[in-house]
């Protein structure tokens, strides 16, 4: 109970930051929000089935692209409802085709999958509308993006507390832990996995979805752009994919240390992403978080 | 057309065949999925534009050069690296993951590395760039010449591995890792050779990519795609599997690039290896 009471609070904090802070300030929140709700959609279905998908941009692209199609022709809010169910669809198709393979299989196919959306959109857009770039005229400010990403990200961290307490929680970590054990346990393997698989990307696709205002110019090129997905992968295992805030906690520093290095040093981005994504799978295997617990059982048990 | 077709595509899937074969060698026998693959064919491909525009080399003699220096960085890259991971997870099914995101981070450190070092833009040689006929379809002398290259490759490594003793041992690491041992293989060595015998082959055919297509320092992605895709096409670890799925992705590319549209081969790869997996999922040469 004083977990959720504190939450609340610091979500009402959250929410009344923007009105004291400037455009950059609101930027960056904005930004920070929704590598939060991203790296924590990720885990609902990665953190505990360790099926490292790296399909979150094609989803994040969904929604952005979807709403760009759509913003002059329906009301906003349908125009989500619309998104969140594209997103819900293709994860189905996705899922129903790919979750039957094992590991390396299935992180080589979402691997591509950004990529596959992002050619058949070019070309579609090329050859069929024949226009490439898609424009968004919609009247919503930085602050209200800001408080409908802190929405969505309380939302995703909520579920994801649920889940966790559930028997579909369960039945994740089990498959996570070794799959033949979660099938003689009877648990229902492809749905399962399936079920939050589409959970994770209806998030992922809203993420892109709520973002896409702040862009107003809309391209394949920009809104597929796979850093989203790597990003999201290394902060999520930063902190430590399986556990409730781990995600959150690995987002916020990462995020700030990206924005001041892609702002300064843009030619030496990938090099420092590259190091840090050895580093944590060298020294932090499994997250800060865990990191920290057995360092203080390794302190308690010699004091 | 359709010869055009046939023969350009089997020239370019002769590199494809030798992309592959590299990387399901370091898969087999060392046990790494390594994503990192495309990029070290990117930097042997850099190192024979430089050799040529700088130091005036010959590109078949910056190949000669880089297949052993290939085989080094490997063996260096999987003692320093890759040990360490496979020591940790022990028998647990921990290295698949880990080893997809160690490789993963070394994929990012090489492209920026290539970046800085030679920028973003498209690079190419121009090397003995000539027609040659051949059944009255003009093929430039630089393909053939990689072409032949990867034959000899590829010949030579189906050869070690069926004809030597070191062939034995690698095809016995792969097949069992845990009996190997009993018969007096010292699996964590043959492992190393196995994935250096792998960046030998990347290095070489990066070499031989570089002779006649352009490329630039992020493409690395897509060639480790392509390799997967046709590693799997092939069946894991099946060497001769491999080298025909490669050829096939070569033809079925260059198909769509002339018939349908250059800008959907990488869709046509990926449909192709969808349609695999769920047909087959075990390659299209694999047993269950």
């Amino acid at each position: 109970m004083r977990v959720i009471a504190i939450s609340l609070v610091a979500l009402i904090a959250l929410a009344l930051v923007p009105l004291v802070a400037s455009d950059y300030q609101i930027g960056l929140l904005i930004g920070l929000a929704t590598y939060v709700t991203l790296a924590t959609a990720w885990s609902l279905f990665s953190g505990h089935t360790r099926y490292i998908s790296l399909a979150t941009v094609a989803f994040y692209g969904i929604g952005a692209y979807t709403v760009a199609v759509l913003n002059e022709t329906l009301p906003y809010p349908i125009v989500l409802l619309v998104a969140g169910l594209v997103g819900a669809v293709v994860a189905l198709l996705v899922g129903l085709s790919t979750l039957r393979l094992s590991g390396v299989y299935f992180v080589i196919f979402t691997f591509g999958l950004a990529e596959l959306v992002r050619q058949l959109i070019t070309w579609y857009e090329v050859n069929v509308t024949g226009t490439l770039g898609r424009y968004i005229f919609l009247d919503i400010t930085a602050r209200e993006i800001y408080w409908q990403m802190l929405a969505l990200g309380a939302v995703t961290i909520a579920l994801a507390a649920y889940i966790q307490r559930r028997r579909l929680g369960l039945a994740l970590r089990v498959i996570g832990d070794d799959e033949t054990v979660a099938s003689h346990a009877g648990i229902n393997l492809a749905q399962t996995k399936l079920l939050a698989f589409v959970l994770s990307a209806i998030l992922l696709t809203l993420a892109g979805a709520i973002v896409s205002p702040r862009w107003v110019y809309v391209e394949p090129s920009i809104v597929f752009n796979p850093t989203v997905s790597f990003l999201t992968v290394i902060m999520a295992l930063l902190g430590g994919a399986n556990r409730l805030w781990g995600p959150a906690l690995g987002a916020v520093p990462l995020f700030l240390v990206f924005e001041w290095l892609s702002a300064d040093f843009p030619d030496t981005y990938p090099i420092i992403m590259g190091l840090l994504f050895i580093g944590v799978v060298f020294l932090l295997p499994n997250g800060v978080i865990a990191g920290l617990e057995s360092l203080r059982n390794k302190w308690t048990r010699q004091t | 057309m359709f010869l055009t077709v046939l023969i350009l595509g089997t020239v370019l899937g002769g590199t494809y065949a030798l992309l592959a074969l590299g990387l399901t060698l370091q898969y087999g026998i060392a046990r790494i999925m390594n994503l990192a693959y495309g990029e070290v064919t990117l930097v042997a491909a850099f190192f024979l534009v430089w050799a040529f525009q700088g130091l005036n080399l010959s590109p078949v003699l910056s190949i000669l050069l880089l297949t052993p220096a290939g085989y080094g960085a490997g063996w260096l890259l999987y003692a320093v690296m890759m040990r360490p991971l496979v020591k940790r997870s022990g028998a647990s099914g921990r290295l698949e993951v880990d080893s997809i995101l160690a490789t993963f981070g070394l994929l990012f450190l090489l492209q920026g590395l290539l970046l800085i070092t030679f920028g973003p833009n498209f690079t190419s040689i121009s090397y003995l760039d000539q027609g040659v006929d051949i059944l009255g379809v003009s093929v430039s002398a630089n393909r053939l010449i990689a072409f032949v290259i990867c034959v000899v490759a590829g010949a030579g490594l189906l050869l070690v591995l069926t004809r030597t003793r070191w062939g034995l041992s690698l095809r016995a690491v792969a097949l069992s890792p845990g009996s190997a041992p009993l018969v007096g293989i010292d699996v964590n060595r043959v492992a190393r050779q196995g994935f250096a015998l792998g960046t030998a082959l990347a290095a070489t055919a990066g070499g031989a990519l570089a002779m006649y297509q352009t490329f630039s320092a992020t493409e690395g992605v897509i060639i480790t795609m392509k390799a997967l895709v046709i590693v799997i096409m092939g069946g894991k670890g099946n060497v001769g599997g491999a080298l025909v799925a490669g050829l096939a992705l070569g033809l079925i590319e260059t198909f769509v690039a002339t018939a349908i549209d250059p800008g959907l081969t990488l869709a046509a790869t990926f449909a192709i290896f969808l349609l695999v997996l769920l047909w087959r999922p075990q390659g299209l040469f694999g047993r269950n």
